[in-house]
């Protein structure tokens, strides 16, 4: 069976320890040369960066995430042992590991990393699509003869290069397509590497639960559950249409799931789906003028990233967390494209306004999608709201302004709430 | 109950039924249709808690009574069954299921207790008066294109139905607008609507209003009040609330002072704004609109698709402009216009447009420009 040492990247035939090195550090499979997409995990991101940066926390539970009251990003594998994982609550983090060292997340720094991390990555492979700052999938299809070597050394290679040159462990899911390498790469962490091969797919599928299909949450999950499907044996007893009947284009993709199929490709340029901002409050509130001056605050940085990247969006979304963590997500669709600050935030208003009996809340979010390109946003006035012609325009002036003298230079009372 | 009726006048009664049904619904009965045998008539009743629709229909009843069963799926039924049959419908009270059968198909459908089928409280009307069909027809065709989806505008969601006054004295008159364009259609008052207060009439009652307006001979008695308005022919009567809110003062948004006049064939703008509209796969397509004498200049401009021109003949004698449109809105409009030339009025490129069909000012629409 074809075998590789990730110590030292020699390959060979089978065996417990690298005929060159020594080391045990074997992965065998006997697809191992042939299979093409891989997914790149980084274990623990942002918990590993601040390890790096400060040896002393080496031994230490470290959680990343945002103050008191806001949540874990991201924990490490002393404080995930402990029963801390990412999105928990702080207050309930702390109950569990009462001695971790609670970090500020460094967004800028993580982004640095996370950049030369992907250039190492373009290395191996034009085609990396980063799904966010520490995983990518990367297409490998063709590298082989350009690398003279195959996908698997070079993958080991890259996790070698990340620790050696960059001090950060990460684990490789390798596989016949995304679905399957992203699950590969969870099988092992961390400083792991999972094969799942074409031969062994259906075995291997076939016990598993439906939730680890990456899109498969909670509601989706309960959903399959109420039509009797929990593993992905109870998924291939349907056909297509039924399934399709049932749960839309989900449905469609969830048959061929099932079957270990996957059409997706790793691609590069992935478009922007949406833009959105949150911020989550010290104290849970109702203060219908301090949520108002938020609702300003987070409608103009929405607008202000969309006119950066020159893209406007047709559904406005207002997103609430009550203070029993209960979400709201409300949607508007317009009948036209936007990016200006001052229709994203009265359509927010308009939603935040039916929503606000619901209150107090602790968190609080604006949201643009069913993007396009900014060519034909706000270019149709109001019969009914004359107002809004002038207002686009001195939101045009007040553009014009911070270009020359910076973001504070003009501001609206609204936004000092 | 036990009653046998026509197949055709069945589908048509439960079909109207089944499109006021709500789809997406959590509670069940609301899904049903109410079946109510008596005397020489079956009525079906379906209702979505905002509107009600009764129709009467004739037919043999063997034993009187009364049932509900999935709205549907009797339509999907009576629909798939053959042209000219004759269908049974039963209910033995017992079972709790609703028998259906026609030559040899046979149905057996679950049935949900007439008490628990919400009936929609009755009202007292502060005007009734009674219109022949086309009319309101005309009024609610010509209008209800510019109904707008906006939910945060909801007021807006339906047809302004009020008495108005026109040059010639009181009008009925019918206005919608999304605040892109607005109609307003009017017509002459009817005796007896002179006390009707304006109401919003939804989206979705304009809609099912519709199929009781096909027949050019049938009278439709009109009931309204403050909460609800009614419109009736013999055999269909169809309740609905209205739509609980202000709609805005729209005399304030149509201009007056529009001065250059456009006037052409509809058909051949329609046709040509449609041509040029092709190059581009926006959602918002704006058409440029470059007018000189007695020349309409049509364009779109789409930077990453293509461009297209089109040159009209019209008639127009006054200074040169330059305005766009949103290519929907120009065609929606322009498909108003059914006997005589179109007329547009203009002002300048950011100001409102007005169109009329002729000099006929009982339709009239206003559409506001795009920035091209």
């Amino acid at each position: 069976m074809p075998a590789l040492c990730r110590s030292c990247l020699a390959t060979f035939d089978a065996g417990a320890r690298c005929p060159a090195c020594r080391s045990p550090r074997i992965v065998a499979h006997p697809e191992l040369f042939d299979l093409t997409i891989a997914h790149m995990d980084c274990d623990a991101f942002y918990a590993s960066v601040e390890k790096r940066d400060d040896p002393t926390l080496a031994t230490r539970p470290v959680i990343v995430g945002g103050g008191r009251r806001g949540v874990v990003s991201t924990a490490c594998y002393v404080a995930r042992i402990r029963g801390v994982h990412s999105a928990m609550p702080m207050f309930q983090a702390l109950k569990l590991c009462p001695d971790a060292v609670v970090i500020a997340p460094r967004g800028a720094h993580y982004a640095a990393v996370s950049k030369q991390i992907r250039a190492l990555m373009d290395d191996l492979t034009p085609s990396v699509e980063p799904l966010s700052l520490d995983e990518a999938f990367l297409d490998m299809t063709g590298t082989a003869r350009l690398h003279g070597r195959p996908p698997a050394v070079m993958l080991a290679g890259l996790l070698k290069r990340m620790e050696d040159e960059l001090g950060l462990t990460g684990s490789i899911g390798l596989s016949h397509n995304k679905f399957l390498a992203k699950v590969a790469s969870d099988l092992d962490k961390p400083r792991g590497f999972s094969v799942i091969g074409k031969a062994e797919t259906a075995e291997f599928l076939r016990d598993k639960p439906v939730g680890l299909i990456w899109g498969v949450g909670a509601a989706m999950r309960a959903s399959l559950e109420r039509a009797g499907i929990r593993t992905f044996t109870d998924l291939l007893r349907w056909d297509k249409t039924d399934l399709t009947a049932r749960f839309g284009a989900m449905g469609e993709r969830l048959w061929h799931l099932a079957r270990g199929e996957d059409h997706r490709r790793v691609s590069a340029h992935h478009p922007v789906k949406s833009i959105s901002n949150e911020t989550t409050f010290f104290e849970d509130t109702a203060d219908p003028d301090l949520l108002d001056g938020h609702l300003w605050r987070l409608s103009e940085k929405v607008s202000d990233r969309a006119k950066a990247k020159g893209i406007a969006g047709r559904i406005v979304t207002l997103k609430l967390k009550r203070a029993d963590f209960r979400s709201l997500t409300r949607r508007i669709s317009l009948p036209d494209t936007t990016q200006s600050a001052d229709r994203i935030y009265r359509t927010a208003r308009a939603l935040f306004d039916r929503a606000a009996g619901e209150g107090p809340f602790r968190l609080i979010g604006v949201g643009l999608s069913d993007l396009t390109s900014d060519a034909g946003a706000d270019l149709s006035a109001d019969l009914l709201d004359p107002d809004a012609a002038k207002r686009l325009a001195s939101e045009r002036a007040t553009d014009a302004i911070r270009a020359r003298f910076g973001k504070d230079a003009i501001l609206k009372g609204r936004a000092m709430r | 109950m036990k009653i046998s009726i026509e197949r055709a006048s069945l589908l048509k009664a439960v079909g109207q039924a089944q499109s006021v049904v709500e789809r997406r619904n959590t509670i069940p009965i609301l899904a049903n249709v109410l079946i109510e045998a008596e005397g020489s008539n079956v009525s079906f009743r379906a209702t979505d808690l905002d509107i009600e629709v009764v129709d009467r229909v004739p037919a043999m009843v063997e034993r009187a009574g009364a049932t509900t069963v999935s709205a549907v799926t009797l339509h999907e039924i009576v629909r798939k069954l053959p042209d000219g049959a004759l269908v049974v419908l039963a209910d033995d009270g017992a079972s709790g299921r609703l028998t259906v059968e026609a030559g040899r198909s046979n149905f057996s459908l679950a049935t949900l207790p007439r008490e628990d089928f919400p009936v929609m409280a009755s009202s007292e009307y502060s005007a009734n008066f009674s219109a022949p069909a086309p009319v309101l027809r005309r009024l609610f065709d010509k209008s209800k294109f510019a109904i707008s989806t906006e939910e945060t505008r909801y007021y807006l969601n339906g047809v302004y139905m009020h008495v108005a006054e026109a040059e010639g004295g009181k009008v009925l008159r019918c206005v919608a607008t999304d605040g892109h364009r607005l109609a307003r259609v009017d017509a002459d008052l009817p005796a007896g609507a002179e006390g009707l207060p304006g109401v919003i009439v939804p989206r979705k009652t304009v809609g099912e209003l519709r199929k009781l307006l096909d027949d050019d001979e049938a009278q439709i008695a009109v009931s309204v009040s403050e909460t609800k308005v009614r419109f009736a022919t013999p055999e269909i009567t169809l309740t609905s609330k209205v739509i609980d809110g202000t709609f805005p003062d729209y005399g304030r948004v149509i201009p007056t002072g529009n001065t250059k006049k456009m006037e052409v064939d509809a058909r051949e703008f329609a046709q040509a704004v449609d041509r040029v509209a092709t190059v581009s796969s926006e959602r918002s397509r704006a058409v440029k609109l470059v007018l000189s004498e007695d020349k309409l200049i049509l364009s779109v401009n789409a930077p990453d698709a293509g461009a297209a021109e089109e040159e009209l003949a019209v008639a127009y004698g006054d200074e040169p402009i330059e305005i766009g449109f949103n290519a929907k809105y120009l065609l929606e409009i322009a498909s108003q216009v059914d006997r005589e030339n179109a007329v547009f009025l203009f002002d300048t490129s950011g100001q409102p447009v007005v169109m009329r069909e002729g000099n006929d000012t009982s339709a009239i629409y206003v559409v506001m420009p795009m920035r091209v």
